[in-house]
């Protein structure tokens, strides 16, 4: 295995804040299915910005050697008024693999088609987003990060609202996009649910990294990762 | 009507702007920047005012201060992220007022500032329509163009960050693009009106597409139909152009909002 990311001794504060995370330290090997979770303002929304260049660390140093990210922010479904069709919206995502000038390609159109069909929305292809419901816009939002056949997949509550066989669904295909195409993902979640099968490592964020390893080793107060108290 | 050349000319350019500005509008309604038209509107008016102080073609002018404006304010609105308005609003009164002291300075408070505020079919020459249909059809390549990466900017600006693409140019672009739409439709439209003519197609057309492309080419069609129906209104009732173009416009949103109302 060989490195994707390395943050060392990352601190973080927002403009005028206080601290959010403090000296966190964290390695992650290319192809890794590491699931993120801790308190809700524990800081794991600002660990993937870090990771994703978005924001700048206050101190240390984030170092990511992966190329394409793929990207699907908390409540992305907020703020889409825009007119546009799921189609319109995962061609969007397929953006890094394209040149800037230009129409999408044949090549282009068939992987937004086959990101499209991976969530299950093919029917629902040509569908204004707006007139689809919380969790098939979720699904959207997912295919739009999947298009660009990403190295890095930054999940941050990919699974909010979207119902059980859905993120069963999901986790079998993130599971499949790490095997066959050895994609690294960060996956942000309170409930793990059909996704705790999977990931061989869960880390836990409260300002810094309170536990890292496999989720059989996780201890006994800390079952419900959504309520680390220290 | 259209053997008199004033408004072949008028026509010629209305055609232009009608296509132009609601294709440049779309981008800035879904970045809720619908009012920076009317901010650089202002701008242009400063521009007009240096014009006839050194005595330049006031659509030159005009084009290089707008533009000149438009990227400031989308400069400031990208250093401080959140006071978009207030950049605004710095930009809007600064070229409102430097319009005024210039125009005083030109001596020239008593020409026809009325025609610029509110367009005139009586003022376009065949230099104007050249330019304006040059500059026309090359902002409107550009787009088609640069299509992909504006809507990716649009839909989600972080997205588009973390996928690479030069977002802080493209913004510029689309500033740029603002104000080179607003310095041509300123014979036809009016300084005061054209940002109407940016926006209200694109919210007529948004209540009746089934995408993103198709809102582009309805709004497109609407503000075509708009400024005809204007200039020829304008022509038989002796008005300012600018006024009927976007009456026209507004009864567009009003006639598809009952569309889309009576669809359900
Ligand atoms: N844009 C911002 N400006 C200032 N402070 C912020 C900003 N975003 C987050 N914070 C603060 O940073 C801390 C960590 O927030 P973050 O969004 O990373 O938490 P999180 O672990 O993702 O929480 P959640 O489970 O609620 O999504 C919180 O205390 C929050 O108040
Ligand atoms: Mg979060």
């Amino acid at each position: 295995m060989s490195l994707a990311l390395r943050l060392e001794h990352v601190s973080f504060a927002y403009a005028h804040g206080t601290p959010v995370l403090r000296d966190v330290e964290l390695e992650v090997q290319r192809g890794e299915f590491v699931a993120i979770a801790g308190p809700n303002g524990g800081g794991k929304t600002t660990l993937l910005r870090l990771v994703l260049g978005l924001e700048r660390p206050t101190s240390g140093r984030v170092e990511v050697l992966l190329h394409r990210y793929g990207y699907l922010p908390q409540r992305a479904q907020t703020g889409i008024d825009a007119p546009l069709t799921v189609r319109e919206l995962v061609g969007v995502g397929r953006v890094p693999r394209t040149r800037l000038f230009g129409p999408l390609g044949h090549g282009d159109r068939e992987a937004v088609r086959e990101a499209i069909d991976r969530v299950g929305l093919t029917p629902q292809a040509d569908r204004r987003l707006s007139t689809l419901s919380g969790g098939q816009q979720q699904r959207a939002f997912i295919a739009k990060a999947l298009a660009g056949e990403p190295e890095l997949l930054a999940l941050d509550e990919p699974t909010t609202g979207v119902d059980i066989e859905a993120q069963e669904a999901l986790a079998a295909l993130l599971v499949r996009l790490r095997d066959e195409l050895g994609m690294t993902i960060l996956y942000v979640s309170h409930e793990f649910g059909a996704v705790e099968h999977f990931v061989q490592r869960i880390v836990l964020i409260r300002e810094r990294v309170v536990f890292d390893g496999a989720p059989s080793a996780l201890p006994g107060v800390w079952h419900d990762p959504s309520h680390v108290h220290a | 009507m259209l053997d008199l050349e004033f408004m072949r000319l008028a026509f010629g350019a209305g055609i232009v702007v009608g296509l132009l500005a609601p294709a440049v509008g779309f981008f800035l309604v879904q970045r809720r920047l619908s009012l920076i038209g009317d901010g650089i509107g202002h701008v242009a008016f400063a521009g007009v005012a240096l014009g006839y102080l050194l005595d330049f073609p006031l659509v030159l002018t005009a084009l290089v201060v707008s533009v000149a404006g438009a990227l400031s304010i989308e400069g400031l609105r990208a250093r401080r992220r959140t006071a978009g308005d207030q950049a605004l609003a710095l930009v809007f009164y600064t070229g409102i007022a430097g319009g005024v002291v210039l125009v005083s300075a030109a001596g020239a408070l008593n020409v026809n500032l009325f025609q610029f505020l509110f367009g005139s079919i009586l003022t376009v020459t065949r230099s104007d329509l050249f330019v304006i249909a040059s500059l026309g059809a090359g902002a409107l390549a550009l787009i088609a163009l640069l299509y992909r990466p504006l809507v990716a900017v649009v839909v989600d600006e972080e997205g588009a960050r973390v996928a690479g693409l030069p977002v802080a140019p493209l913004n510029a672009l689309t500033a740029a693009l603002a104000a080179v739409t607003i310095a041509l439709s300123m014979r036809v439209v009016g300084i005061l009106l054209i940002a109407a003519l940016m926006v209200l197609p694109v919210i007529a057309a948004a209540r009746v597409a089934w995408s993103m492309r198709s809102t582009i080419v309805i709004s497109m069609g609407i503000g075509l139909a708009s400024v005809l129906t204007g200039i020829t209104t304008a022509y038989y009732a002796d008005l300012p152009p600018g006024g009927t173009t976007v009456l026209v416009a507004a009864a567009a949103v009003l006639v598809t909002e009952t569309i889309s109302v009576l669809r359900g």
